[in-house]
């Protein structure tokens, strides 16, 4: 099936994947729980301990498992709780982005956002519009044959 | 003699259980003492705590399992003290132990006995709402998990007959024999935590409180509680139907001098506020009101929550305190109020009445207070000083939580930690001298081959109700190495603890997951259960179905469902590659950094140098006293040089403490127990070494250019006022207008300064005491919470007058004219004013920020630091050897902020009364095989944790040497970021492996073929 006609299936939903860090991120995602902010059961958490665990390996693996999007996420800019991890993401998002054109996939289908441990709401947010954006598109083209 | 180095807590809700926790882990040895069953006090009755909605018992439970396991804290429950002598460090306490019928080491809490049990009686917990059984467990949390025969009202023991739950108790635990029994205490020091009891509404019998729809806040609490009586279903005790309009009474048993209780209890109007919430996230077509005087929210992010209750769930709040609840000719419920807006007498006719009761001192207090010769305060509080909150009138006996006065979650928490700071210094000589070591059984090898067990949590109904668990339960049955799999009510109980371990055994699992809420706060408490289960506690693993699931996909159900399997799915993933990690001991530096020379800095410093260690005090003033100094009187008339002078003098001549004016902290390094800092004295740059930083850098008045015509003759700040107080004020007499909230509770600064309205009123007093002023104060609620009422009263009866506006309609200030919509008289009334004094909210210094950066710890929206949790961790970070304390976490009262001082300080100790501490186990590691020597994770690792050194290589035929990455165990902090750069893969985090992610993502992508 064709993304396009997948997506007109009535009912599809994106499966994402959100790597998060345990501080910041992580914790956003708690907070998103206790406030109670509903969001789109589209998304998957994976926890490392902080965004510059997080390998351009791991987010490939992500869509060759069928993920429609991954999401990398991390602490405000200063707030990494080692420092600086999230500059070193920064660079390594960089080269991601960069990889992600040359493969002629939809930028939207990667993405990077900062969100404290306090911004429950943000996290909510986040998750919808992404969700949002990648039904309009539909399946991811790197997803494997007979993944949902 | 010498002293003793043991401690008897009395009281064991959280103020207790936090004084009990802190001096255990500093090295004293604890009994901690309760007149119940069962340990948790008030907190394990609430349903969820204000303003984060966190779940109460989620947040307790840990801490309730944390003391019934620490190896320094005994429990004698069921206990009351009979008699105290001896002094200060050498105190010889009775106690009485009543029997309960139950051997506690025999009886397993199986609970087969209650079922069969024919006597019932109401139930306390459920707040009387409920029946349970003569022989019981106080709530199903209950720790320790052991019955408890009711003596009158067990059928064997009033008249000789039944005796069906020995028969059916195959443990062999039920003892009808049993006797009290007399237990002696040495102890050094005491401390009284016996908290409140809920005011008693039969004392107001014109709010009809024998009516079945007329309720306690206390019963409301349990109805919305999912273990409560209707399973957390609205329902009104008439007739078990939904009701449509609940209206909550405010004040019931506060401010009311008639029946004797004119203080302000604290904490109702925020109850009263989170449970009008969690009623409406119940049931949505609620229509509530809270009738009120005023709405005191003062604490932080209490304004905002109560800002979301009225704009988000629509609760309406009106001004007006219904005399009494009455009764139409149809047998109907309703209240008078007075609508301001329209200026009359209105009827609302409701279905559910919940009386906001009061915090009544328990009648244990008193009795102990004589006993212990203890000095009770008008309101039958400990009577203590704003400047030493902690202390009695009697030497050696320290007071903390809601017997001191009430008081929220927090504050009682802060002051259960200060308590313990102010016992331990008194013994510190005797730290360590009566403490058992935990020993953890040894641990099992894991054999290659993973054999999971699963636990899915219903968390009461926050997972259960909207995940379908047993499917999820069938599902991870399914799963590659997953032998077992079960469900819990709460996963988090003591009883689940037991529960693990045996599951551990029995099916010889060698990893375990607990699908229910988030690591961040429970993971610990697993692991630990793993341990005593002689695994490895990094073999456990969490799936977060909670937060990241059921609270968040509440409309969904069985998509919920389905991303519960797949959490589950994916931590089965990981938790099948686990493997055991380990730890290893590095030293340190048993000296603290107290950052900031205000009243908490200083109070912080001499606690943690009066238990032993040295400190470092900075300020970047030239002077010690902080904000302080600006104030000149206190709230109970003594002048506040009364405090500083000899805080200061302590400060100055305590041998263990350096004091540095004019000093910033220029830099930082280290971690936890192992910190390097420069000091920067004028330019002049010193280093230290510490294992632990204070952050006691506290607030600033705001300035208040641009509202209401501030820099104009004759306008002046609360602080301004101070300084002319002592300095001549009564040759100024005319009128003096007080202007509430400037610059407060607006949009551009939402949060409510909690301490403004205790200072007006205090500063009004002044005034009229001084001179023959008129005194208006314009407010929009007057905060005078908990006994600063007295103030307030006191004021008015002054003559000082109360005008109210609103946020919508503030006073206009016109050159000397003020102009003020008055609620009550609905009408603007114009003042002409010789002296306006704007009551301005404390705000974060700037300075804030660049401390922040320095330590690596966040800041709240209003720019003050934020504590690493709301309720239960008050004073810390989560970053560890990293505390906070005073006005720089958010506004607070002297008293306040020296309590939360103390609190800190005994962080502190815990953390320096040991000369090694662990490192951490998840930290990364080098395949030496695999690595080049290419030196990138030298460049990327922010702590100097890898090196290369020379290693000897054997290949083939060679040996020759090559360069390698090593990692320092005591620097690496674990964060991974080396591994996501190594170019080879060399490095893995610990915990975090790529193989380990990699499984993850792959289990997120597959699913596995169903086994049949
Ligand atoms: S810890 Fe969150 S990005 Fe580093």
């Amino acid at each position: 099936m064709s993304a396009e006609t997948a997506a007109k299936v009535n009912g599809w939903e994106p499966k994402i994947v959100a790597f998060c860090c345990n501080w910041c991120s992580y914790g956003g995602a708690d907070s998103a729980g206790m406030g109670r902010f509903q969001q789109p059961p589209t998304a998957r958490i994976i926890r490392v301990m902080c965004s510059g665990r997080i390998d351009p390996l791991h987010v490939f693996n992500a869509f060759l498992e069928g993920a429609d999007a991954v999401l990398v996420t991390g602490c405000h800019i200063g707030d990494c709780h080692y420092v600086n991890g999230n500059d070193k993401t920064k660079i390594k998002y960089k080269f991601l982005e960069s990889v992600v054109r040359e493969l002629g996939i939809e930028k939207e289908r990667l993405q990077l956002n900062w969100i404290s441990a306090s911004e429950g709401e943000k996290f909510a947010n986040f998750i919808r519009d992404v969700t949002e954006q990648i039904k309009k598109l539909g399946p991811s083209p790197l997803k494997p044959e007979g993944v949902a | 003699m010498g002293r003793v180095g043991a401690v008897a807590v009395i009281g064991s809700g959280i103020a207790g259980i936090q004084s009990a926790l802190d001096l255990a882990d500093g090295g004293f040895r604890v009994y901690l003492i309760d007149s119940k069953t069962t340990i948790g006090g008030r907190m394990a009755q609430l349903d969820k705590t204000f303003p984060t909605l966190d779940c109460a018992m989620c947040i307790v439970s840990p801490k309730l399992v944390e003391a019934s396991r620490h190896p320094n804290i005994d429990l004698l429950l069921y206990s009351q003290v009979t008699s105290v002598s001896g002094t200060e460090g050498n105190f010889k306490l009775k106690l009485l132990k009543k029997a309960r019928y139950v051997e506690e080491d025999k009886c397993t809490g199986c609970g087969l006995c209650v079922e069969k049990c024919p006597s019932k009686v109401a139930d306390e917990y459920n707040a009387g709402l409920s029946m349970r059984k003569a022989i019981y467990l106080a709530f199903p949390q209950a720790v320790p998990r052991v019955m408890t025969i009711d003596a009158e009202r067990c059928l064997f023991l009033t008249k000789g007959k039944c005796g069906v739950c020995k028969k059916v108790c195959t443990a062999g635990a039920v003892n009808y024999e049993q006797k009290d029994r007399e237990i002696e205490l040495d102890v050094g020091s005491i401390i009284l935590a016996t908290g409140f009891t809920p005011f008693d509404p039969l004392l107001l019998k014109q709010y009809r409180p024998t009516h079945p729809d007329v309720i306690t806040s206390m019963q409301f609490e349990r109805i919305l509680s999912a273990s409560g009586p209707t399973q957390g279903h609205v329902l009104r005790p008439s007739d078990g139907r939904a009701p449509k309009y609940v209206g909550f009474i405010q004040c019931i048993g506060s401010r009311n001098p008639h029946i004797g209780r004119s203080r302000c209890s604290s904490v109702c109007c925020m109850q009263a506020t989170k449970e009008a919430i969690i009623a409406k996230e119940h049931d949505p077509n609620l229509d509530i009101t809270i009738f009120n005087i005023d709405i005191r929210a003062f604490g932080k992010g209490f304004e905002e929550f109560y800002m979301r209750a009225q704009k988000e769930y629509g609760i309406r709040f009106i001004s007006s305190r219904p005399p009494e609840v009455q009764m139409d000719s149809s047998g109907k419920i309703f209240v008078r109020y007075e609508d301001m807006k329209e200026g009359r007498i209105k009827n609302m006719p409701l279905d559910l009445v919940v009386l906001s009761v009061g915090l009544d001192p328990s009648p244990e207090t008193k009795k102990l207070a004589q006993m212990l010769g203890l000095d009770l305060d008008e309101f039958g509080n400990v009577a203590s000083l704003i400047d030493h909150p902690l202390e009695t009138s009697a030497p050696g006996i320290h007071a903390c939580g809601v017997v001191q006065g009430p008081k929220d979650i927090p504050d009682t928490v802060a002051q259960g930690s200060g308590a313990a700071a102010k016992a331990s210094a008194l013994l510190a000589t005797e730290r360590g001298t009566l403490v058992k070591e935990k020993i953890f059984p040894p641990e099992r090898a894991v054999p290659e081959m993973p054999r999971i067990g699963v636990m899915v949590c219903h968390c009461g109904i926050n997972i259960g109700s909207i995940v379908n668990v047993p499917s999820v339960i069938e599902y991870a049955k399914t799963l590659p190495n997953v032998v077992h799999a079960e469900e819990a009510i709460y996963a988090c109980s003591r009883d689940n603890q037991e529960k693990i371990k045996i599951l551990i055994q029995e099916k010889n699992l060698n990893r375990f997951i607990v699908a229910s809420c988030t690591p961040r706060t429970h993971e610990q408490l697993f692991q630990n259960t793993l341990k005593e289960a002689a695994l490895n506690p990094f073999l456990f693993e969490f799936a977060n179905i909670r937060e990241h699931c059921s609270w968040v996909h509440m409309n969904e159900k069985e998509k919920a469902t389905v991303k519960a399997k797949d959490i589950v799915r994916m931590a089965a993933a990981k938790s099948s590659l686990l493997a055991p990690l380990t730890t290893s001991r590095v030293s340190v530096t048993q000296k603290a950094l107290v950052i900031g020379g205000g009243i908490a800095g200083m109070t912080c410093a001499l606690d943690i140098a009066n238990n032993g260690f040295p400190v470092y005090l900075i300020e970047k003033e030239d002077m010690l006293g902080g904000l302080l100094r600006h104030v000149t009187g206190l709230e109970d008339g003594r002048k506040s040089s009364d405090i500083i002078a000899p805080l200061i003098r302590g400060v100055m001549s305590h041998p263990r403490i350096q004091v540095f004016t004019g000093t910033l902290l220029a830099d930082l390094k280290g971690y936890v127990g192992n910190f390097e800092g420069i000091l920067d004295t004028r330019g002049t740059k010193h280093e230290i070494k510490f294992g632990a930083a204070v952050i006691a850098t506290g607030a600033k008045e705001l300035v208040p250019s641009g509202y209401y015509n501030y820099g104009s003759k004759n306008i002046i700040t609360q602080l301004q006022l101070e300084n002319s107080l002592e300095n001549g004020f009564e040759k100024v007499p005319g009128n003096v207008v007080m202007i509430q909230c400037a610059g407060a509770r607006i949009p551009e600064r939402p949060y409510c300064s909690r301490t403004c309205c205790v200072e007006a009123v205090k500063n009004a007093i002044r005034v009229k005491k001084q001179t023959k002023s008129s005194v208006y104060v314009l407010y929009r609620d007057m905060r005078t919470y908990g006994v600063w009422e007295k103030l307030y009263r006191e004021a008015s009866g002054l003559g000082v007058v109360f005008l109210r506006y609103s946020e919508e309609n503030p006073p206009i200030v016109k050159d000397n004219i003020v102009t003020v919509h008055d609620l009550l008289i609905g009408d603007d009334i114009e003042i002409e004013a010789d002296s306006i004094v704007l009551s301005c909210p404390m705000v974060a210094p700037e300075s804030n920020a660049e401390m922040a950066k320095l330590f690596k710890i966040p800041l709240d929206r209003n720019g003050f630091f934020l504590e690493a949790h709301a309720k239960l961790r008050p004073v810390e970070f989560a970053t560890s050897g990293v505390l906070l304390c005073g006005t720089a976490q958010a506004p607070k009262l002297i008293d306040e902020g020296i309590a939360q001082a103390s609190g800190a300080a005994a962080k502190v100790c815990v953390l320096l009364s040991k000369e090694e501490m662990e490192t951490d186990a998840m930290i990364a590691a080098v395949d030496e095989k695999l690595c080049i020597g290419c030196g990138t994770c030298i460049k990327i690792c922010p702590f100097n944790a890898p090196q290369l050194i020379d290693v000897e290589v054997k290949a083939e035929e060679m040996v020759y040497l090559a360069k390698k990455s090593r990692i320092n165990p005591a620097m690496c902090k674990g964060c991974g970021s080396c591994a996501a750069s190594c170019p080879v893969g060399a490095i893995s985090p610990r915990g975090f492996t790529s193989n380990q992610i990699k499984a993850v993502i792959n289990a997120f992508g597959s699913i596995p073929v169903v086994r049949s």
